[in-house]
């Protein structure tokens, strides 16, 4: 059964990673990946991991790929791409190197470790006794605010940062812009 | 993993302890099959209620020809629409335009699979005897259950987004983007305000959540009433009912996201639009009323909590007619000023406060004082929020040019 549902998501999640790559039409691309991200987010369901998957799908499917097509819908970008023109000299042959070195990495990664790419379980209680403990919500919780608090808060702090520096630059260019228009002013 | 409590892919049920057969599929599906159609003949008598009472409330009779008082008027409409020509735009981008529909109606169902709709929660978890199987009645309990509810809010977007950027069309296109806009901020509100709920009862699923709250000790009044406030107007948001339907407002974007839709995929995107309204209403009652909890006045048992259910729940689709035929409108920049200037920094400060209430409990500190050095706290800090949003409103008014709005 696990077998099953596993190849069918695999199937979706290449089939879609495939359309981001060539889909032309950018609004399609990004519905790929939406499909990718499902796909993922069922093989998650499938090792039981309910909470990241329920994540995979509001953090990634709900806010950052509607965001995507949010700037796609606002820049009027969603037109089919001419493909011939190579913004970056070099780029698609960069592209295939680094594509193929994370790949050789990936396999051998996968293939050097006898306990699994994730490292073994941590769930050693009985779940029949420990509904509550049993919960991932909870197993994440616990590791996430005891052994890696400050790298959890790191990257809070790092976001928050991130957003208020968009902020930030944001308003300068508009009136650096301004500036130019009236040089000489001040 | 657990042959003890079988499959958990599908939430902890005791229909699956001990293993899945025949029976235990067949009831699943009886499950799921009730589930379909009733919220199918909900949306229908949905429809009709909501046309009915905001006809009374505007003084007209509103629809009384199909059936007594009207009632099968939806249904004379759902197959009126059915027969239609069924158009697609030439500048349409086909595909999207016909995915679309579906994107908005999926999760609209998915939702209502984890509302716990009956059973005995006075003492037990609300197990009921279906069968000689023991179960829930609600098709499924996942242990992320509430999340679902996030998850499927938020792909609901897509259906909306899609609709208008596929037809091709500027309107549609114009009130896509603002839906859009609309609901992935409030989201936010809705989940920071749920998270207070979360923090009381200490379990994602609804099934824990509702048999927290016991019979008169709903999370209503166990998080302070605010959040279920917050909850209520992000929800009405989230559906973009009145006051909040700038996505469909006629005298702007001629209909809204859906203006090149006809026939049966315009029809979709209202029973998906009612469907959000009766599971939205179910998820509240769910999560701030106790669900099917309340004093037993039948003597059969699993009666009780579904007539207990129903009457939540009518009392918030009367409420959204209600608001429908009293409140205008929204500006745009109300709307965004109201949810990411109000609801989510005061979300956000509720869940502190009752966080701090609980961390005092557990220290032994005394709860008042560390509710009301809180409260202070908010409150300096709600003041230092009102002061930047002079100051910047200040300097857009001295510089109508720098900056953005």
């Amino acid at each position: 059964m696990e077998t099953a549902v596993f190849i069918v998501c695999a199937a979706i999640v290449l089939a879609g990673a495939l359309g981001v790559v060539l889909a032309r039409n950018p609004v399609h691309a990004a519905l790929s990946l939406v499909g990718t991200l499902f796909g993922m987010a069922v093989l998650f369901l499938n090792l039981e991991a309910h909470f990241l998957a329920a994540v995979q799908i509001i953090v990634y499917a709900g806010a950052i790929v509607v965001l995507f097509l949010f700037v796609i819908m606002l820049l009027g970008v969603d037109r089919l791409e001419d493909l011939s023109v190579e913004p970056i000299t070099g780029q698609r042959t960069l592209a295939i190197l680094v594509g193929l070195g994370t790949f050789v990495l990936a396999v051998a990664f996968l293939l050097s470790s006898s306990i699994g790419p994730t490292g073994p379980k941590i769930l050693t209680l009985d779940i029949t006794e420990n509904f509550d403990q049993y919960s991932n919500l909870r197993q994440i919780a616990d590791v996430l605010f005891t052994d890696y608090v400050y790298a959890f808060e790191a990257t809070a702090a790092l976001l928050t940062i991130s957003v208020v520096g968009a902020v930030v630059m944001s308003r300068r260019m508009a009136r650096s812009d301004e500036a130019q228009e009236s040089a000489g002013d001040d | 993993m657990s042959a003890a409590l079988g499959p958990t892919v599908f939430g902890i049920d005791p229909l699956y302890v001990g293993g899945v057969g025949l029976a235990e599929v067949l009831i699943t599906l009886l499950k799921v099959g009730v589930a379909f159609a009733v919220l199918l003949v909900a949306v229908m008598l949905m429809i009709w209620f909501e046309r009915k009472l905001i006809s009374d409330m505007q003084n007209r009779i509103g629809p009384n020809l199909a059936g007594p008082f009207g009632i099968f008027q939806t249904l004379a409409d759902g197959i009126k629409l059915f027969f239609k020509e069924d158009l697609i735009p030439e500048q349409s981008d086909r595909l999207v335009f016909k995915l679309a529909p579906y994107l908005s109606l999926v999760p609209a169902f998915l939702v209502f699979a984890v509302v716990p709709v009956g059973g005995d929660f006075s003492g037990g978890d609300g197990r009921v005897t279906l069968f000689g199987h023991e179960t829930f009645l609600q098709v499924s309990d996942p242990p992320v259950g509430i999340l679902l509810v996030l998850a499927m809010s938020s792909v609901a977007v897509y259906g909306v987004m899609l609709a208008g950027w596929s037809s091709g069309s500027k309107y549609p296109l114009l009130a896509s983007v603002r839906a859009s806009a609309q609901m992935v901020s409030y989201e936010a509100a809705l989940g920071l305000s749920l998270a207070a709920v979360l923090l009381k009862s200490g379990s994602l699923s609804t099934n824990q959540i509702v048999a927290e709250q016991s019979v008169w000790n709903w999370n209503l009044w166990v998080t302070w009433v605010v959040p279920m406030v917050i909850f209520l107007i992000a929800a009405t948001a989230e559906l973009n009912r009145p006051p909040f339907d700038l996505v469909e407002a006629e005298q702007e974007l001629v209909g809204g996201f859906h203006t090149e839709y006809s026939s049966i995929r315009f029809a979709l995107f209202f029973l998906a639009e009612f469907m959000n309204t009766i599971t939205m209403s179910a998820i509240i009652v769910t999560l701030f009323l106790g669900g099917p909890n309340g004093p037993d006045f039948t003597t059969v048992g699993w009666l009780s909590g579904l007539l207990w259910f129903f009457i939540k729940l009518m009392l918030f689709l009367f409420a959204f007619v209600w608001l429908r035929a009293t409140l205008p409108r929204f500006r745009y920049d109300q709307l965004m000023d109201l949810g990411w200037k109000l609801l989510i920094p005061l979300s956000l400060g509720w869940l502190l406060v009752l966080a701090s209430y609980d961390v005092a409990g557990d220290r032994g500190w005394n709860r008042a004082a560390a509710v009301i050095v809180m409260l202070a706290i908010m409150a300096a800090l709600a003041g230092l929020l009102a002061l930047a949003l002079r100051a910047a409103r200040q300097r857009r008014e001295l510089d109508p040019q720098g900056g953005f709005a």
